[in-house]
């Protein structure tokens, strides 16, 4: 089967209003520019997006948020992102907050076709309400449950044209276990190689994980705290 | 009284040769620029990074190479870069020897609250949740009262919990208290600070026994 597309519209032509979507990246470090951009332009609403961070105002997810996009997120910090404050105070968004563990676990969880897990993160916290309590061992353990998600959209450094991704430095974060969840898988890459050209022992990502990859361009790469020695 | 910097001072001293540590953001990271003469620690970044080394050069800058706090930062020799599952994994199976977090407020039973101030800030609780329920040794470093001059070191949280039972010890701007079973046990003083401020500024119950030494710098 062909995975390779032209480009991120062709990629993310498919998605449809009240889908939900993976979104790799930890703050705008690794996030899926291109695909997030092509997002915008195809103007489908009522997204609930599950990613980690939700940008900030006029870049990453939040170029979604500005355009009203987005239904509900599922993220573990948000606190760079003056207007997804303003939404959520207004109730304009709806928002679930979990544990960073809590959140890549769901998202393995679903890729590893495991059900649900149990972690001690949130115990006796507001992330314990209305879930299953357990004790193990004599510690207490709540149960999360797999993610159901449509779409995945990853972003990784080099990806050939079976599928297969590698990632680089801290821009993997959520991207490989977001790679292994979605029932259809986006993922661009900076440079798309032909099959053979990546060395098995370093693909981070096996291409039966991934339905569509293409190459990227004008990567911005935004740094939120440029902090020098 | 302490300033920031000597709080994350006084911490370092906790460090052991070999541990992992995870440094929360605020004062927990300048903790890394006090470790103490010939001890190695390796820092763990939960974002994917295990050996995080001092920030860039100008030159040095790499846009896919942050912290957890979204800062530049480098490798060091023997470093190591992996997904958000596999770093949680760390965490929650009991790798990380110390976790150094703030707080807006400790209560004597060791519960910490620091991600929600409910109508006012929505932050999230980033990775914070998952540290303080798995983290071997967590210590606080943080103001011993808020900016009305309301102590954070409490009978009762008044916000939302981030973990229950977890905090060791607390370093604050006039203390060092260790979190025992009958509550915050004065350790050692700041320098020019006196018990009684300690115990004016504490909420929570405080316990003092025998001389309390005054932090040497």
């Amino acid at each position: 089967m062909k995975k390779v597309v032209a480009n991120a519209s062709e990629a993310v032509r498919d998605i449809k209003d009240g889908m939900t979507l993976m979104l790799g990246g930890f703050g705008l470090c690794g996030i899926p520019e291109n695909s997030i951009t092509a997002l915008v332009n195809l103007g489908v609403k009522n997204l609930t997006c599950i990613s980690n961070n939700a940008g900030v105002d006029d870049f990453g997810i939040g170029l979604m948020l500005k355009g009203r996009q987005v239904k509900k997120m599922i993220s573990s910090y948000v606190g760079e992102n003056a207007e997804f404050e303003r939404q959520l105070l207004s109730g304009e968004l709806e928002v679930e907050l979990l544990p960073q563990g809590t959140l890549a676990e769901r998202c393995r969880a679903e890729g590893a076709g495991i059900p649900a897990f149990f972690t001690p993160a949130g115990y006796g916290t507001e992330v314990a309400e209305g879930k299953e309590t357990r004790e193990f061992d004599g510690k207490q353990y709540i149960m999360e449950k797999a993610f159901n998600s449509d779409y995945a959209i990853v972003k990784a450094w080099k990806g050939d044209t079976d599928g297969n991704l590698i990632f680089k430095a801290t821009a993997r974060n959520f991207n490989p276990m977001m790679a292994m969840a979605g029932k259809i898988t986006i993922a661009e890459v900076e440079e798309l190689v032909p099959a053979g050209e990546l060395d098995p022992n370093f693909i981070h990502t096996p291409g039966i994980f991934v339905n569509k990859i293409f190459q990227g361009v004008d990567y911005e790469k935004r740094i939120e705290q440029r902090t020098i020695r | 009284m302490l300033t920031k910097q000597q709080i994350a001072q006084r911490i370092a001293r906790e460090l052991k040769d070999g541990y992992y540590v995870n440094l929360g953001i605020g004062i927990p990271t300048l903790v890394a620029n006090y470790v103490p003469e010939g001890i190695n620690v390796t820092l763990q970044s939960e974002n994917g990074l295990l050996g995080m080394g001092p920030f860039p050069t100008e030159e040095e800058i790499d846009a896919d190479l942050i912290n957890a706090g979204k800062q530049t930062v480098t490798t060091l020799p023997g470093s190591s870069f992996f997904d958000s599952a596999t770093s949680f994994a760390m965490i929650r199976s009991g790798r990380v020897d110390l976790t150094v977090l703030g707080a807006m407020e400790v209560n004597d039973n060791g519960d910490i609250a620091n991600w929600k101030i409910p109508g006012k800030m929505v932050k999230g609780m980033g990775g914070a949740m998952d540290l303080v329920a798995s983290a071997k040794n967590i210590i606080v470093a943080m103001q011993h009262t808020n900016r009305d001059g309301e102590s954070k070191l409490l009978k009762k949280l008044t916000l939302p919990v981030t973990g229950l039972g977890c905090v060791k010890k607390v370093v604050t701007d006039l203390c060092v208290m260790e979190v025992t079973e009958s509550g915050f046990e004065l350790k050692e003083l700041a320098p020019g600070v006196t018990i009684e401020q300690v115990k004016i500024a504490t909420e929570g119950r405080l316990i003092i026994e025998g001389e309390i030494p005054e932090i040497q710098f």
